[in-house]
């Protein structure tokens, strides 16, 4: 419990922090003003949703292998708090673009990736909640995870090398590729930020579903009595 | 025509488990090769269940279960027969067709001729181009219980047998069991009470709630068990 | 080998069953056929146009037409507990997942080639020069969708609401196919055809991949 908490106290300090340091003490950037700064939020999201659905792809082989409750349970905090996450980048990805470039969306290859990215695992969801039984709802959406994430790559290079023909503005360089190094620290410090935020609430999430077990446990053990 | 090799079935420690539910609690068994074993219970004591997983369809949540006796060719894949409430055959198919299907899957040798010798002993020769779509419920029993015997399996599991048969069917269906014991197979049945059919049998077993209440083998009586008061 | 004569089985139960009620090829073409006239009333291409994003539409119906196509392919299997008895008949379950990918390729290409013809018609592009090439990408992006549409079918059809759901679960994890298939299609079709090698490739390693995870995961697939 206590170790929640700190994680809990830990996560929120650094994206506090992390904030402070986007909005006062990254420099402005040159071409793109002030809007530029949800950059830092933006990309660290997606890094951390990356990370997430990479612990779910784990946490879903591992069930197939294994059989154990816990995976599960894992894989679909997993899932939702890199939905969240997702969402986060397909929103500030417009709200960057916007006063930047005058259109809501860009076709770029991250942005649609992450929007397939998106799809995908609101699929995986959907199926979790169309599967009543409990094992067999563990066992398909680990195996349609194992097989969304194969995917993810797939994806990605078919978007990058075929669907850039007009020159799109590019919403991130690289990283960090001639990024000045304050604007480097700022956006590494948001990265790790995003990363705690995102543990926390993976964390929290598997409690909460090992509590929904073990209460669903207690209630089939006392109707058996 | 290769006779058969005695095979019985063991059960270890068996659990199975379904979201949080015990459809079967450590069940432990033991049949030899040769026995003709009916499983007795009420409704959802786990007879289906037993009967899935030694048909090796469905796999235990924990335990094991092996098949001693089964030929060294045979040991990675024993294949019982498994006849259940479905025909497990294709409705668009003809029965000829169906069979030879499966015969071939299985490696049986001379598969076309295996299949007629088939359709011969259950009697559904004549009606062996047509469609299952248009057979009966004796006939759909009959085309089942013939895709279960095509490959000459040593171990047969009929899950309750008789339903819906009339009684043509149901004599039909008892002396074929008995056919199938005498000629060396194990079989293993989930039943309902006491007929023809249980008069085959000897041994019987009682299941409720997942777990073994009762086995003629450890002294408990025929009747009792047919009638679930073995326990 | 045990593996390719049980294939070899079960995809000659598959094609028969097919042939002799060719529901599923008439309902895939004629599917595939309203789709692309709708197209065209949505868009009303110009000739330049109609060069240009026809491929695509003609990608994009397929993917549609297949997503409808392959739902019954496992929950056929499920009216007799059919599924059962071959997994009990068959030495290596993956036997059952490759029959039925082979099958599903060939209906799609088979309603595909038929459906060509009135492409170039409609759309007024002339396949003939490249046809070659254009069968190429037919036939890997078609099998693409199948590999990933069988296995996802087994799941689909273990769930609730399944017909809605086998399209939300294969759409998005097959936008690669979409992309490359029509790029590449694109290029072939072009007044000056262009015959992308890196995408046809692409395509193949798609086709590897998953096949590659089918063998590995396809007897959880349908595990009980």
């Amino acid at each position: 419990m206590m170790k929640r908490i700190i994680l809990g106290a830990v996560a929120l300090l650094f994206v506090i922090a992390a904030a402070y340091a986007s909005f006062f003490i990254a420099p402005t950037e040159r071409t793109m003003g002030d809007i530029q700064r949800i950059f830092y939020f933006h990309v660290g999201s997606a890094w951390a949703a990356m990370d997430v659905f990479f612990v779910c792809f784990i946490a879903n082989l591992l069930y197939v292998w294994r059989r154990e409750q816990k995976y599960d349970s894992v894989g679909v905090s997993c899932a939702e708090v890199g939905l969240v996450l997702t969402t986060v980048v397909l929103i500030t990805g417009p709200i960057w673009a916007h006063p930047v470039w005058g259109i809501w969306w860009t076709w770029d290859a991250r942005l649609t990736s992450t929007f397939v990215l998106w799809l995908l695992y609101v699929s995986y969801l959907l199926l979790r909640s169309l599967i009543d039984e409990a094992d067999r709802r563990a066992l398909l959406s680990a195996l349609f995870g194992i097989f969304a994430f194969i995917d993810v790559p797939l994806v990605f290079f078919s978007i990058r090398w075929w669907r850039t023909q007009h020159p799109s503005p590019v919403i991130m360089g690289g990283a960090g590729s001639g990024l000045d190094p304050t604007m480097k620290k700022v956006f590494f410090f948001n990265v790790l930020a995003m990363h705690l935020l995102a543990a926390f609430l993976v964390v929290e999430r598997y409690i909460l579903e090992k509590t929904r077990h073990d209460v669903e446990q207690l209630q089939r053990e006392a109707e058996a009595q | 025509m290769p006779s058969l090799s005695p095979t019985g079935l063991r059960f270890e420690n068996i659990d199975k488990r379904y979201g949080g539910l015990f459809a079967l609690r450590r069940v432990s068994l033991e049949i030899a090769p040769g026995e003709c074993v009916v499983l007795a219970g009420r409704n959802g004591s786990g007879k289906t269940t037993l009967l899935r997983i030694a048909a090796r369809i469905v796999r235990p949540t924990a335990g094991n279960l092996s098949f001693p006796g089964a030929t060294s060719d045979s040991v990675a894949n024993p294949r019982p027969g498994y006849v259940a409430h479905t025909t497990m055959v294709y409705d668009e198919l003809s029965a000829e067709e169906n069979l030879v299907l499966f015969a071939k899957l299985q490696n049986v040798p001379q598969p076309a001729a295996r299949a007629e010798e088939l359709l011969h002993e259950v009697g559904l020769y004549d009606r062996r181009d047509s469609l299952v779509r248009t057979y009966s419920r004796g006939m759909r029993q009959r085309i089942a219980i013939a895709r279960a015997l095509i490959h000459r399996p040593a171990v047969l599991l009929f899950d309750e047998p008789a339903t819906g048969l009339d009684p043509i069917g149901f004599s039909w269906l008892a002396k074929t069991l008995g056919e199938v014991h005498r000629s060396g197979c194990t079989v293993v049945m989930s039943l309902h009470g006491e007929s023809e059919i249980s008069a085959l049998a000897t041994r019987a077993i009682q299941l409720d709630a997942g777990s073994v209440v009762a086995d003629t083998k450890t002294g408990a009586s025929l009747h009792s068990i047919l009638t679930f008061r073995g326990a | 080998m045990s593996l390719l004569s049980n294939t070899a089985t079960l995809l000659g139960k598959e094609l028969r069953t097919e042939f002799r009620s060719r529901e599923l090829l008439t309902t895939t073409v004629v599917f595939i056929l309203v789709v692309l006239i709708l197209f065209s009333f949505a868009i009303n291409p110009t000739s330049e146009e109609s060069r240009e994003f026809g491929p695509g539409l003609l990608w994009l119906a397929i993917l549609f037409a297949a997503s409808l196509m392959l739902q019954p392919c496992f929950l056929r299997e499920q009216t007799n507990d059919t599924l059962s008895s071959l997994r009990l008949a068959v030495s290596d379950p993956f036997a059952i997942f490759l029959a039925k990918l082979i099958a599903n390729t060939l209906f799609l290409l088979l309603t595909e080639i038929l459906m060509l013809p009135l492409f170039a018609a409609f759309y007024n592009i002339p396949i003939l020069p490249k046809l070659h090439y254009l069968l190429l990408v037919l036939l890997l992006g078609s099998l693409g969708i199948s590999i990933v549409g069988t296995a996802l079918s087994a799941i689909s059809a273990q769930a609730r609401m399944r017909e809605l759901l086998l399209p939300l679960l294969l759409l998005p994890l097959l936008t690669p196919v979409l992309i490359v298939s029509a790029t590449v299609s694109v290029s072939l079709l072009d007044r000056e055809p262009v015959v992308q090698w890196k995408g046809i490739g692409f395509l193949a390693i798609f086709d590897l991949i998953f096949l590659t995870a089918l063998w590995l995961f396809g007897e959880y697939l349908l595990e009980e």
